[in-house]
């Protein structure tokens, strides 16, 4: 049976969460939880406020830790990893609020995400060369920023932020990239240009998205969890959670 | 070498060095007599602890108010050798017994303590001044930051170390010297320090040392580590996401602070001739951070200028008015850290150096734009030091 589900496990899943559970103080907020992520999917999780999404995304990664259950990534178990190990093993991480060093330029910010020189030592001896600042252009290129690299980002608009900090996480190349609201607050162009990007950097890779826009989640998923009350409710393709009455009755409905 | 050093530090930060240079190898000796060159001395050894802050506080963001401690600990240990080589059994005759520094005679010691023997070696000594306060500061950075105390917390546990050691070297006077220090040191290898010419010697290695713990800082400050180092006061939880353990360059930072702040306390110690707990405690490692905030918290030189100049305003003042003198450092304080908050440095680079430069009119270098242009990617952290950028000086 192990063995089955270890097979299982490296077969056809990126990451497989099962049993997950934290509890603050008592209060559940992911409540045995399981949800398995396959190779080159596109999974968007919604669900209302206080539905335990972030959670979700914060116990992944290694800010939260879990009172129970276990986080698997490529067969690998990431709940006893520190943060910065998870990211070694190929998780990226995005925040709801643009989260980039304002103090940098655009140029800077890409570089310090370029996976290289990540140790004390390394970051000292750290080499600006040819391989780091074509990286760096071909990121900046897609992330639309490609004539920005000199600029500080603390000038960049809200939606040129969400951008740069996906492009960030892309230099890192992870296999799973989680993207908390994505184009919360971005205009409608700039929606239409972040899921065209997401199409495209998700050839290679597996992604996870918080989001609360409708239109958007239709564009990108390929299949959708509805999260309530920290359990899965619904879960499958847009289509069928719009229908499920369960779900009607606690999301969609009003 | 030339070629190196132009690779890492722009022309423009190279002239400020040399004019720093100029004026303490040459200007500064050549007008002053030997009683307040050696006080300059003693204000660089100062400047030390402040080019350590600015490391740790400035671009980290880890203010420690407790620098005093490594200080005194590179202090204390240049002070033990030079103690022990004062107190040969000729020179403490009259003890009771003999070959042992006076103050532990006074207090009913009859034997040198296990952990004075090894400084007998000036090899031992040297690498003392450096490692005592490392590993110092490396517990107390590791229990610290590995647990992700940071901010205000860590200013107070700071503080509590300073008080704590300052304590147990009051108290256990026959091992420390108490309250009065390590006094009455005389000879170093045979060599007097307290004549006029190892006084000028002692100023230049001083200077000499200066300016290595300057190249070290701007190195970190220039390298890849002085980039993190600004993004981590920023947004702590991105460089851990972006994979970087945030606490080991934390604990990187916090220890070569404490080794510049250990250099700088050995060289006060050889050249003012004495060590005492007054230097290591809470306020002389609150005046250390004040230096650093007048002299500019983003600018290495500026702290250099700060500590020289706090200083010469405390000695002519104090000697005026010494009653006003703790008063007016307060005010400095507070109207600095309201009104300048990047310091001399920061006044430096947005008031004075505009007008500089349009008095000479120097086209291409008159706007930080232009020597951004001129510089393309391979450049760019030298911008992350100059604190004339708005960006830092909301920081």
């Amino acid at each position: 049976m192990l063995e089955a589900n270890k097979h299982i496990d490296q077969q056809d899943f990126v990451l497989s969460i099962e049993g997950l559970t934290v509890s603050f103080d008592g209060f559940k907020a992911v409540n045995d939880l399981s949800l398995y992520v396959e190779e080159q999917e596109i999974r968007v999780i919604i669900g209302p406020n206080g539905a335990g999404k972030t959670t979700v995304l914060d116990l992944i990664c290694g800010r939260t830790k879990s009172t129970e259950g276990s986080i698997k990534f490529k067969g690998k178990e990431l709940t006893r990893l520190n943060e910065h190990q998870i990211v070694h093993a190929g998780v990226g991480r995005k925040f709801q609020n643009p989260s980039i060093y304002e103090d940098l330029t655009v140029f800077e910010n890409l570089e310090l995400s370029y996976p290289r020189g990540r140790n004390v030592w390394g970051a000292l001896t750290f080499k600006r060369d040819q391989a780091v600042i074509s990286k760096v252009e071909e990121i900046a290129e897609m992330i639309f920023l490609g004539d920005k690299l000199d600029m500080n980002t603390d000038l960049l608009s809200h939606g040129q932020k969400q951008w740069l900090e996906i492009g960030m996480l892309l230099i890192q190349d992870p296999e799973l990239l989680m993207l908390d609201e994505p184009v919360a607050g971005m205009s409608v162009a700039e929606r239409q240009q972040t899921a065209a990007l997401l199409q495209r950097i998700t050839k290679d890779r597996s992604v996870l998205v918080i989001e609360h826009d409708m239109q958007f989640v239709a564009d990108i998923a390929d299949r959708v969890t509805v999260l309530h009350q920290g359990k899965v409710l619904s879960e499958g393709s847009m289509e069928r959670v719009q229908n499920d009455p369960k779900v009607i009755e606690v999301y969609l409905g009003h | 070498m030339n070629s190196m050093i132009s690779n890492l530090f722009s022309r423009y930060q190279l002239t400020h060095m040399l004019i720093l240079a100029l004026l303490l190898v040459v200007v500064l000796p050549l007008s002053m007599d030997i009683f307040r060159l050696n006080l300059v001395g003693k204000y660089l050894t100062y400047s030390f602890v402040a080019i350590g802050l600015v490391l740790c506080w400035g671009y980290g963001g880890i203010l420690s108010l407790g620098q005093g401690v490594f200080f005194g600990l590179g202090g204390y240990c240049m002070a033990m050798f030079l103690k022990l080589e004062a107190s040969t059994p000729e020179a403490t005759a009259i003890q009771s017994t003999p070959g042992i520094p006076d103050f532990m005679d006074w207090n009913q010691l009859t034997e040198l303590p296990w952990f004075w023997q090894p400084f007998h070696s000036f090899g031992f000594t040297l690498l003392a001044i450096i490692a005592v306060p490392a590993i110092f500061a490396l517990i107390v950075a590791v229990a610290m930051f590995k647990r992700r105390v940071g901010g205000v917390y860590f200013a107070i546990i700071t503080q509590a170390v300073a008080a704590i050691l300052t304590i147990l070297i009051i108290g256990q006077q026959g091992f420390t010297g108490g309250v009065n220090g390590i006094t009455d040191l005389r000879t170093l290898h045979g060599w007097d320090i307290r004549t006029d010419s190892a006084k000028y010697v002692l100023y230049f290695v001083c200077v000499a040392l200066l300016f290595g713990c300057l190249f070290a800082a701007k190195y970190v400050i220039n390298s890849k580590l002085g980039r993190l180092l600004v993004a981590m006061r920023e947004r702590e939880d991105r460089v851990r996401f972006s994979g970087y353990d945030v606490s080991a360059f934390k604990i990187f930072i916090f220890c070569l602070a404490a080794v510049f702040s250990a250099i700088g306390g050995a060289m006060f110690t050889l050249q003012v001739g004495f060590m005492s707990p007054s230097f290591v405690g809470i306020v002389p490692s609150i005046e250390m951070v004040i230096f650093c905030a007048v002299g500019g918290r983003l600018s290495v030189l500026g702290a250099v200028y700060g500590a020289l100049l706090v200083n010469f305003a405390k000695t002519t003042f104090s000697e005026s008015f010494p009653e006003l003198w703790l008063f007016a450092m307060g005010a400095l304080f507070i109207g600095v850290v309201m009104a300048f908050p990047n310091g001399l440095a920061g006044v430096w680079s947005s008031q004075v150096e505009p007008r500089i430069k349009a008095l000479f009119n120097k086209p291409g270098r008159t706007t930080p734009a232009a020597t951004n242009s001129t510089s393309a990617p391979a450049a760019t952290p030298a911008e992350s030091f100059n604190p004339e950028e708005p960006s830092h000086a909301r920081g």
